[in-house]
């Protein structure tokens, strides 16, 4: 139908034909794939949710005399940074604790300040204390480091997260008659609530199912700035059930992505508390999926009520590795504000913001019209339901 | 008929005083204790959520005020700080009165801070703690 390389000509030309993910769902229902999919060159997805495995890497330059970071202990505003790289190389992962926090010792801990949130500061441009020790050698003697930095003046600022935006997410519940505190947010007893964690059908990989158009080296909308991915995200699942529509059931493909942090926005990293649980980095990315295709149309225009997921018990089944569904159910359902669990009316509650979701879609569209942002062809596809790659559960072996 | 959610501060030399008894007794208000904390050496405070006929209502308050309690709504207490939402909706389902609800058309969480009883729950719920009490 076309190519990638037609679609950034016309997107030069500003005569390209961009719409959202949600959008494209009414002008199929109005016009019918056949004919928007002729019409339309790119849909633009989008998702803002925490998500947990993000961090950045910096490089924050030589002082003099000279410091090896590497090895020694290193802080960026009380958070421990991980130093085992070369020199002056440090990555802050999203959540990382200060060592004097209490976490879960007065429980539910409140996680009020962690990695995701120094990172938010650091793209804000605020300064951030750096305190460092480290062992001296001959050529870096420098044992003690105290200084303020600023993204401005780090060499490079880079965030690198290896596991988002999950295709499809589990809908937890607690049936057990105490409150948890999870991941999932704050679980009521009795199934008392049901959390959830997608933007359903704007979310990148259910728009593209198989991963026909996102693979390796695809251009992406990254925290307000421009990002690749960078290779399938770790605990990537490609082989769970599927619906006919092709759309994975329960929790399934993902990915690693990486960008210039220097270009980003502070409103798209956003420092996330999880009571009882953790600090992480909500995260906002959107990917465009270029029509090249009817078919990729038909999956792009995939509305909430053909997208399901699995209702999942977090006080037991979830933590002891419990595979078990107590239901399914669409995420129209899940965004009617009910679901049924069991015979009985749950209130539900998402974690990730669809009106952000909404937002990054429109974003993207626009800086695609306005001819700012030209897709790439990716260089190698991500492993699909086909593929074998599987995710693996730990196989404990005794130490001899 | 007058019904209202208010915010008492009193001051260290009331906290002894019979005042919601008065409100009762004297103006026929009917009354329904939302929060309340009355440390010693301090300032006490109570949410109220007050109601009677409007007269006896205006009445009440003026007595209130001539004792030295400070009057405040409480929709001016608890606020969502709108820099910091991010309008995800994880609340909604925490709210025990509905004062959180996302509206079906923008998908953004409104705050109706008048069915805001100041229960706090969402305060620490909220991952983005966007929710903020200033009693």
């Amino acid at each position: 139908m076309r190519t990638i390389k037609e679609i950034n000509e016309k997107i030069r030309k500003g005569e390209v034909v961009a719409v959202t993910a949600e959008e494209v769902i009414d002008l199929v229902a109005k016009k019918g794939a056949k004919r928007v999919a002729q019409e339309v060159d790119v849909v633009t997805t989008g998702t803002f949710g925490p998500m947990c495995s993000s961090g950045a890497y910096f490089n924050i330059g030589h002082s003099k005399p000279r410091i090896k970071l590497g090895g020694g202990v290193c802080k960026l505003n009380d958070v421990p940074v991980y130093t085992g790289f070369a020199a002056v190389d440090v990555y802050l992962g999203a959540t990382a604790m200060p060592d004097d926090d209490p976490r879960n010792k007065v429980f539910p801990g409140e996680f009020k300040y962690g990695g995701a949130h120094v990172i938010n500061e650091i793209v804000a441009g605020r300064d951030v204390r750096l305190e460092a020790t480290a062992y001296g050698t001959d050529c870096y003697p420098r044992k003690k480091l105290e200084t303020l930095i600023n993204i401005k003046d780090l060499n490079e600022a880079v965030l690198f997260n290896i596991r988002n935006a999950y295709q499809n997410y589990n809908v937890a519940v607690n049936l057990s008659d105490k409150i948890i505190y999870t991941y999932m947010g704050v679980l009521k007893p009795h199934a008392g609530n049901a959390n959830y964690c997608s933007a359903g059908q704007l979310s990148p990989l259910l728009k593209d199912p198989d991963y026909t158009t996102i693979g390796i080296g695809t251009k992406i909308f990254l925290g307000g700035g421009i990002g690749y991915v960078a290779w399938q995200g770790t605990q990537h699942n490609p082989s769970v059930k599927r619906k006919e529509n092709g759309i994975p059931q329960a929790p399934a493909g993902t990915l690693a992505v990486i960008g210039d942090l220097k270009q980003m926005k502070p409103q798209w990293l956003v420092g996330t508390s999880m009571l009882g649980y953790g600090t992480t980095l909500s995260v906002g990315i959107g990917v465009p999926i270029p029509i090249l295709d009817e078919k990729i149309l038909e999956n792009a225009a995939r509305s909430d009520a053909e997208i399901v997921s699995q209702i999942v018990d977090y006080s037991q089944d979830y933590p002891q590795m419990v595979s078990r569904s107590l239901g399914e159910v669409s995420y129209a359902q899940l965004n009617s504000g009910k679901i049924i669990v069991d015979g009985k009316a749950v209130p539900t509650g998402n974690l990730s913001s669809y009106s952000k979701a909404r937002e990054i879609a429109e974003e993207l569209k626009t800086w695609i019209k306005k001819g700012d942002f030209l897709l790439s062809e990716p260089v190698a596809p991500l492993p699909n339901a086909e593929s074998g790659y599987t995710f693996k559960a730990l196989k404990e072996r005794p130490i001899v | 008929m007058t019904l209202k959610r208010i915010v008492l501060h009193f001051p260290h030399r009331l906290v002894n005083e019979p005042i919601v008894y008065k409100l009762v007794k004297e103006f026929d208000l009917k009354f329904n204790i939302l929060k309340a904390y009355v440390t010693p050496q301090e300032e006490g405070l109570m949410v109220l959520e007050l109601s009677g006929k409007k007269e006896n209502f205006d009445k009440g308050i003026e007595y209130l005020e001539s004792c030295g309690v400070k009057i405040q709504p409480l929709s001016q207490d608890v606020i969502r700080n709108e820099v910091k939402c991010t309008d995800c909706g994880v609340c909604v389902p925490i709210c025990p009165t509905g004062a959180l609800a996302v509206d079906p058309h923008t998908r953004k969480v409104h705050f109706y801070d008048n069915k805001c009883i100041a229960c706090e729950l969402c305060v620490k719920v909220c991952p983005a703690r966007a929710m903020e009490v200033h009693f």
